[in-house]
């Protein structure tokens, strides 16, 4: 019951978010440039076309029915149309989303089950040798520049090692369509290709980890940190003077609740992996938002950027969400009282 | 002098620091690449190389005695131009933050300290403007104005008040019900004098600890903007974009973007041991 309140309210405060993001866009988009059609057109543009293209979306209207019809537009899952490929926003985004979607699971899976496990073992050994390596390592893994991790593993791949794939998300010659899900990895064991499955996976590889090194890096660090704090607590003590096993300690009893720490900051970090994501993706030709979103800032095209700052913000608010609801279920007690 | 005052705070703070490798280490170079970036004028070998400088006949100059790092594409010393990429990254990262901690800390202090509707509105405000990825907000804002260094420092700084404003909310909360706090109350002082003389100095040393890091945070998205194209346009030497260029030069003449790249990766790496060392001295742990 109590669960089931707080589940409500994050859920109704995550659509206050939504709402307020489209506030923030619509700002940023329709008030802070002057004349987007302007700008689509370029300045040798005759008048009378401004003013068709202005009519034609919706700009000589006055702003607060502007935002009327963004928001019914957005509720219905509309973005507008993109002036760039002339086609509506949603389904451009739709098409690349999945691939975005892809890599940055793949991300948060490889952060997640290398980033924990070395933190485990920097606290197991704290200020022993294995936790000075660590240490280093997450810190380099912290502050390198994602593209130029990219670039570095797009090198060491290319031309050095020769066995990773450093462009795209398939090889030319194999044809498979992503079907329901839009996700490789899925779609090709749903299709029962075993082949193509490999292939993907192996063309997620590097972008992922040149994506997941600096979030690895803080959940290794944040890991390490909350192990030593909870190592601290009474009942460890307790657990060791009752001989309860060293192994069974340490997973059972230390990491269970040292998981809290990590799960929430996953959430925060994933602002920084969507834009991360951005820069990845380009440098291995990935054929997702990114590289969508980036051609259509460089051609002006409003509508198709407000689009994907708002699926971006989107992406940003339902994880949060999700990880919300994860961490209200492992510990009850921010049920009560609220994360934040 | 009185002998034994002086010796007391500064000085100890300053041995517990100096007996912190990773600190000493991270002060060190964040020291030096300031020390770089203000005297890169006179340090640099080639200082007219900022600009826009062709010269065919030493482009591609592998690293040697005369260029330390090599030459770029059209002949110019890429380790000058490194030393002035660092300057700009420098700025970007001291403006974003000479914005966003000022305001983050004030809002932070009055959303923790009064509550109520004052700490509803605003710590919904900083929700919402935390769901917006600083980066992506940095390309939308690249796409409506133009893409300039200025226009950059904006977006990024436009959003980046939110983590100073948690941060001090979360330390305000917890200080409002100390005594010292309530004594201050009983006694009448103004709410100014609470806000800023009583409680502020107690989020001193979470502010210096979280500014650390974020300068190398800063730097990084500053990087990624420009290398995307959409940061600080070229000439002016901005590591991000001198990675991207050289890039395309890549793996025959490495020296082009391995360097510029390397120099973002010092930087950042100087100003998260800093704030590592600055956290284990200041004991607080939950800065991030």
């Amino acid at each position: 019951m109590e669960f089931l309140s707080f589940l409500i309210r994050r859920i109704l405060w995550s659509a206050l978010v939504l709402v307020g993001l489209s506030m923030v866009i619509f700002f940023i988009a329709r008030v802070v440039p002057g004349d987007p059609a302007r700008m689509a057109l370029g300045p040798r543009a005759s008048a009378e076309q401004v003013a068709a293209l202005q009519a034609s979306l919706g700009l000589d209207r006055p702003l607060i029915e502007q935002y009327q019809l963004f928001l019914v537009g957005l509720s219905q899952g509309d973005l507008g149309r993109s002036l760039l490929t002339e086609r509506a926003v949603n389904d451009d985004i739709r098409e690349t989303f999945a691939a975005t979607f892809e890599l940055v699971c793949f991300t948060v899976f490889l952060a997640f089950s290398l980033g924990v496990p070395l933190g485990v073992v920097a606290a197991y050994w704290k200020d022993r040798w294995p936790d000075t390596a660590v240490r280093i390592f997450a810190i380099l893994a912290a502050v390198t520049p994602s593209f130029f991790l990219a670039l570095l593993l797009q090198l060491l791949a290319g031309y050095v090692l020769h066995i990773l794939p450093t462009t795209g998300r398939l090889p030319h010659e194999m044809e498979f369509v992503a079907g329901t899900t839009g996700l490789m990895l899925i779609d090709s064991l749903l299709a029962g290709r075993l082949d193509v499955f490999g292939q993907a996976l192996r063309h997620l590889l590097l972008p992922g980890i040149a994506l997941a090194a600096a979030t690895m890096g803080q959940m290794a660090r944040i890991t390490r940190a909350s192990m030593i704090d909870v190592s601290r607590q009474d009942y460890i003590e307790a657990a060791r003077a009752f001989g309860v096993p060293e192994f069974l300690r340490v997973t059972k009893y230390m990491l269970r609740p040292s998981f809290v720490p990590p799960l929430t900051i996953m959430g925060l970090e994933f602002a920084s992996l969507i834009g991360g994501a951005f820069v990845v993706e380009l440098v291995f030709a990935w054929p997702g938002m990114a590289a969508y979103g980036i051609r259509t800032i460089l051609q002006k095209d409003l509508n198709a950027v407000m689009g994907v700052v708002m699926v971006s913000g989107a992406f940003f608010v339902m994880v949060n969400l999700l990880i919300d609801v994860l961490v209200g279920f492992v510990d009850p007690r921010v049920r009560i009282r609220g994360r934040r | 002098m009185s002998a034994v005052e002086p010796l007391s705070n500064a000085y100890q703070n300053w041995y517990r620091f100096s007996r912190n490798p990773t600190a000493v280490i991270g002060l060190g170079i964040v020291v030096l690449c300031i020390l770089a970036a203000i005297f890169a004028p006179w340090i640099t070998p080639y200082p007219d190389h900022v600009g826009a400088v062709v010269d065919f006949r030493s482009r591609h100059l592998p690293p040697s005695a005369e260029h330390w790092f090599g030459t770029d594409n059209v002949g110019r010393d890429i380790l000058t131009r490194v030393i002035f990429g660092m300057r700009i990254s420098l700025e970007l990262a001291f403006v974003v933050l000479g914005i966003a901690i000022p305001v983050g800390t004030a809002l932070g202090i009055i959303a923790g300290y009064f509550g109520g509707w004052t700490e509803v509105i605003i710590m919904r405000i900083t929700d919402i403007a935390l769901a917006i990825p600083p980066l992506v907000m940095a390309l939308a804002v690249a796409a409506v104005l133009s893409p300039d260094l200025i226009n950059s420092m904006l977006a990024i700084a436009s959003l980046w008040w939110t983590w100073h404003t948690r941060l001090i909310y979360s330390i305000t909360r917890q200080l409002r019900t100390q005594e010292f706090v309530e004594a201050a109350e009983t006694l009448g002082a103004s709410k100014f004098h609470i806000l800023f003389r009583e409680i502020l100095p107690n989020c001193v040393s979470a502010i210096a600890v979280k500014t650390s890091l974020d300068c190398g945070f800063v730097i990084l998205i500053g990087a990624s903007l420009s290398f995307l194209g959409l940061g600080i346009q070229p000439p002016t030497p901005d590591l991000g974009t001198m990675v991207a260029q050289g890039a395309g030069f890549l793996p025959e003449n490495w020296w082009q973007s391995i360097f510029p790249g390397c120099a973002i990766l010092f930087l950042a790496l100087g100003f998260n041991l800093l704030g590592d060392g600055l956290r284990d001295l200041f004991d607080v742990e939950d800065v991030r």
